[in-house]
């Protein structure tokens, strides 16, 4: 196929050097463009173009239905644009016009097949299928102009895209991420809008709002302008002179470290503090929800993180904790209320999640790999099914559920609203922090990594797998089970429905996005995956299209998660890491001996 | 006395007869050596003692007691280590941690002892660590300072060997059975491995039953060798005695072969 281009392209110098490598495959330009038209004629079908089209992201010129629909050819435009990979031993080829060239290329595919998709629908009433394909759609796609001078301006647009996406690859390295970084946090502030705006309230700065966003919504030019030279000057700045914080913290003696880490302590505590408190109800309440969900994704990552065991019915421990809590708290409980406080049932309940996860343990003792997950994916179900089952109506309340459940409180103090909530939320969640880093570095804790790593040898090796199998599944439940506590007693009611299938996938999703088996990255992917849904609540509809492209994405290009634990990127680099297997002891032993402050790298 | 007994060992898998009527016995402190050619059921032997595969009939005593129907994890407990044919580490645990779980038999803590870290858990903690140090520096060089945290997959496949037996030796055995332990080595890995096969007897006292295919190996430490064809065994005896029996070289070279040479 590089031939073939080469032909069409003689504008190229004379190649002296035989070992240059081809330049950028115009043909494949043009495919990637025809990929472009189809994923931007069907985010237009499924109405993400149409429906964005009212959130305004730098007013007035852009609004986040055209960002989302331009991004298509510009990202087609940059993959097309980019240079071939090179081979060993040769040069590459210099970058300039073609790459430009073959960006545009893209984007006039993109261009020309969301041309057919907007005649179509503008010709043919196919609402009966894509109900999206509406005259709404149209009138978005051709900018509120004629059919003939919209489609042309269309095309246009995208074949500009798409040439700014192929220059991209241009820009000198020492330009491009900057640049990027800079489009990037504009882009990202201008959709946490209400985030911000919310922030900025709380802290009593309503004039800084007003430079920055428009009052009919949307960031302003001016504060556009503002946020991207700042980033820009900031990312070359931070480019030149990277900040070696680990290494400077590692360089101090053991009493200064001590200190610094009582200031993090106290400074994080005191953040923890004023959180809710400037962010207000709102806020609160999708941070809350995070919390929630972190507290679950922290109990998953013993399961499958730490002890390997593909658990897609987590969501039964969450709900075991939730009606536990409603039944020995409300007074609305059916059967049996013995109307505790909160923090009084809460040790029944983490024993009741115990004994659940015993029971769903036990049965799956001699079971590995998919046969675990989807034999743990119908008990997930099963707990749903059995409350909201007659057989147990009188105890659960079927589909009625509990309602009354009484808030907990502190002391004197009342927990009753999302703000105050937030705080026994992240007492847990700090609790179960500690536990899995505890566990992490224990006897228990290599068990289970041996286990994950190889049963067969593990078990060999004197490991029991019966006892670390169920207490990885006990662990697991009792985190879950707090935060089913908290849940109920937060929402003040539990429903069966509340604890279906898709909480054992979002937790799963949680921790496969942030990284498994690192804490930081699991709070990471909490916030990813479930707060930035509800902050923007334009591309709630689209979750779980999101989730699924997220995932793929991550599959493909970070599998190690955005926060990875060390160990999961050598893991899932291994090919790459691990060609030193075929080294003599000799070789390896002179390799290593003289870098032995930095042993991996030899391996490269 | 003999550590381990065998009377009348019988496996099949299917219609295959893998071990059909095994009788042997390693007493305390020898090094004996099984050989046989391929698929003479050698593996699926240690694999039955080890608990990995159930015994279908006959008895296996170790130290007096019987093995049948325990866990493979009670067997190592009971103070039988052993080493697999095609090295099975926990490549993503670091150098130590991959030592330190074979101690998981030998410690106590728990969940509670380890989320509050209980004085007794630390201490344990670290002995456990000093324990595996110590084993790890029983090969030299090769396994101690940085190499420590490194993860098992970098290292070399003669140090991949080498942290098998270091795994064996941490669980506090008795008895080591060792699969093909210089298979895939080159000479000089195979001559000082040799060496530290006895030194294993001779300064940790261990008792060692190993496969082996490398006949200097075999030669060069073993007290007693067993051949076994077809999950029979077929000759018993020293290196001398097996090495002539005709038997053992027809089992290797076919029965034309014999004939022809006689």
């Amino acid at each position: 196929m590089a031939q073939a281009t080469e032909a069409t392209a003689p504008a190229k110098p004379g190649d002296a050097s035989p070992s240059m490598a081809a330049g950028v495959d115009l043909a494949k330009a043009a495919r990637l463009g025809l990929i472009g038209g189809a994923t931007a004629s069907f985010l237009s079908a499924i109405g993400m173009v149409t429906s964005f089209d009212s959130r305004m992201l730098i007013d007035p010129y852009i609004t986040l239905g055209y960002a989302v629909l331009f991004l298509v050819p510009f990202a087609f435009g940059y993959l097309a644009g980019r240079p071939p990979i090179l081979l060993e031993g040769q040069l590459p080829a210099p970058v300039g016009l073609r790459n430009v060239t073959a960006g545009a290329i893209a984007g006039l595919g993109t261009g020309l097949l969301l041309a057919v998709t907007v005649l179509i629908a503008a010709n043919f009433d196919l609402r009966a299928v894509f109900v999206n394909l509406s005259p709404a759609m149209v009138e978005t796609l051709t900018f509120g102009q004629s059919l003939g001078v919209g489609i042309a301006l269309l095309i246009a647009g995208c074949i500009v895209f798409g040439a700014l996406g192929g220059a991209v690859n241009v820009i000198s390295s020492r330009w491009r991420a900057p640049i990027m970084t800079g489009l990037l946090w504009v882009f990202t502030l201008a959709l946490l809008e209400d985030l911000l705006s919310q922030l900025f309230r709380g802290l009593n700065l309503d004039s800084l709002i007003r430079v920055f966003y428009a009052p009919g919504g949307g960031m302003t030019a001016l504060g556009a302008a503002i946020i991207f030279v700042i980033v820009l000057a900031l990312a070359m700045w931070l480019k030149r002179r990277p900040p070696q914080v680990r290494q400077k913290f590692e360089a101090l003696n053991k009493s200064e470290r001590q200190r610094w880490v009582a200031i993090g302590i106290g400074l994080t505590a005191v953040l923890l503090y004023l959180i809710p408190i400037v962010m207000g109800g709102f806020m609160s309440e999708i941070l809350d929800l995070v919390g929630i969900y972190l507290l679950m994704a922290l109990g998953l990552n013993i399961v499958v993180g730490f002890a390997g065991l593909l658990d897609l019915g987590y969501v039964a421990f969450f709900a075991v904790g939730a009606y536990m809590t409603a039944v020995l708290t409300s007074p609305g409980s059916p059967a049996f209320a013995p109307e505790l406080t909160f923090w009084a049932a809460l040790p029944f309940v983490v024993l009741a999640a115990a004994v659940a996860g015993l029971f769903v343990g036990t049965p799956v003792l001699r079971m590995r790999g998919d046969y675990l997950a989807i034999v743990t994916l119908g008990f997930g179900e099963i707990a749903r099914i059995l409350f909201l089952s007659d057989w147990f109506k009188p105890v659960f309340g079927g589909a009625q559920g509990i309602t009354q459940i009484p808030t907990p409180s502190i002391g004197p103090f009342e927990i009753n609203n999302p703000q105050t909530f937030f705080y026994p939320i992240m007492f847990m969640v700090i609790i179960a922090a500690y536990i899995s880093w505890a566990l992490s570095r224990s006897r228990i804790g290599r068990a289970w990594n041996a286990m994950r790593e190889d049963e067969t040898v593990a078990e060999a090796l004197g490991v029991n797998i019966v006892t670390a199998k169920l207490s990885a599944f006990v662990v697991g439940a009792a985190l879950a089970s707090f935060a089913g506590a908290l849940f109920a007693s937060k929402v003040g009611a539990v429903f069966p429905n509340s604890f279906s299938i898709v909480v054992s996938i979002i937790v799963l999703v949680i921790i496969i996005v942030g990284g498994m088996g690192n804490l930081a990255g699991v709070a990471v992917g909490a916030l990813v995956i479930v707060g930035l849904p509800q902050l923007l609540r334009e591309f709630d509809e689209y979750r779980f299209l999101l989730y699924g492209a997220l995932l793929i994405f991550m599959m493909l290009n970070k599998p190690e998660g955005l926060i990875p634990s060390r160990r999961r990127v050598a893991e899932l680099h291994q090919e790459e890491m691990g060609q030193d297997a075929w080294m003599g002891p000799e070789q390896q032993e002179q390799t290593t001996v003289d870098s032995t402050a930095s042993p991996v790298t030899t391996t490269s | 006395m003999a550590l381990l007994e065998i009377h009348d060992l019988k496996k099949t898998f299917g219609g295959l007869k893998a071990i059909e009527g095994l009788d042997l016995h390693v007493d305390e402190g020898e090094i004996v050596s099984i050989i046989g050619p391929n698929g003479a059921g050698k593996t699926t032997l240690f694999n039955l003692i080890s608990g990995l595969f159930p015994v279908d009939e006959g008895e296996i005593l170790f130290d007096g007691r019987t093995l049948k129907g325990l866990f493979p994890n009670d067997i190592t407990e009971l103070g039988l280590a052993r080493t697999f044919q095609n090295v099975r580490l926990f490549p993503n645990m670091t150098v130590l941690e991959n030592v330190m779980v074979a101690r998981h038999c030998r410690t106590r803590s728990g969940i509670f002892s380890s989320i509050f870290r209980t004085r007794r858990f630390r201490q344990e903690e670290a002995e456990t660590k000093a324990k595996a140090e110590e084993i790890l520096g029983f090969f030299g060089s090769r396994l101690v300072g940085y190499r420590f945290d490194q993860p098992a997959f970098v290292l070399s496949y003669a140090n991949r060997r080498r942290l098998e037996i270091a795994r064996a030796m941490a669980t506090d055995p008795k008895m080591i059975l060792l699969d093909e332990p210089t298979a895939g080595m080159n000479p000089r890995e195979t001559v000082e491995l040799t060496e530290l096969i006895g030194k294993l007897r001779d300064d940790h006292g261990f008792t060692i039953c190993m496969i082996e295919h490398d006949m200097q190996v075999v030669r060069g430490v073993s007290d007693r060798v067993i051949c076994l064809d077809y999950g029979r065994k077929i000759a018993e005896g020293t290196y001398q005695e097996v090495a002539t029996n005709e038997q053992v070289i027809e089992a290797y070279l076919g029965r034309k072969a014999t004939e022809a040479a006689s």
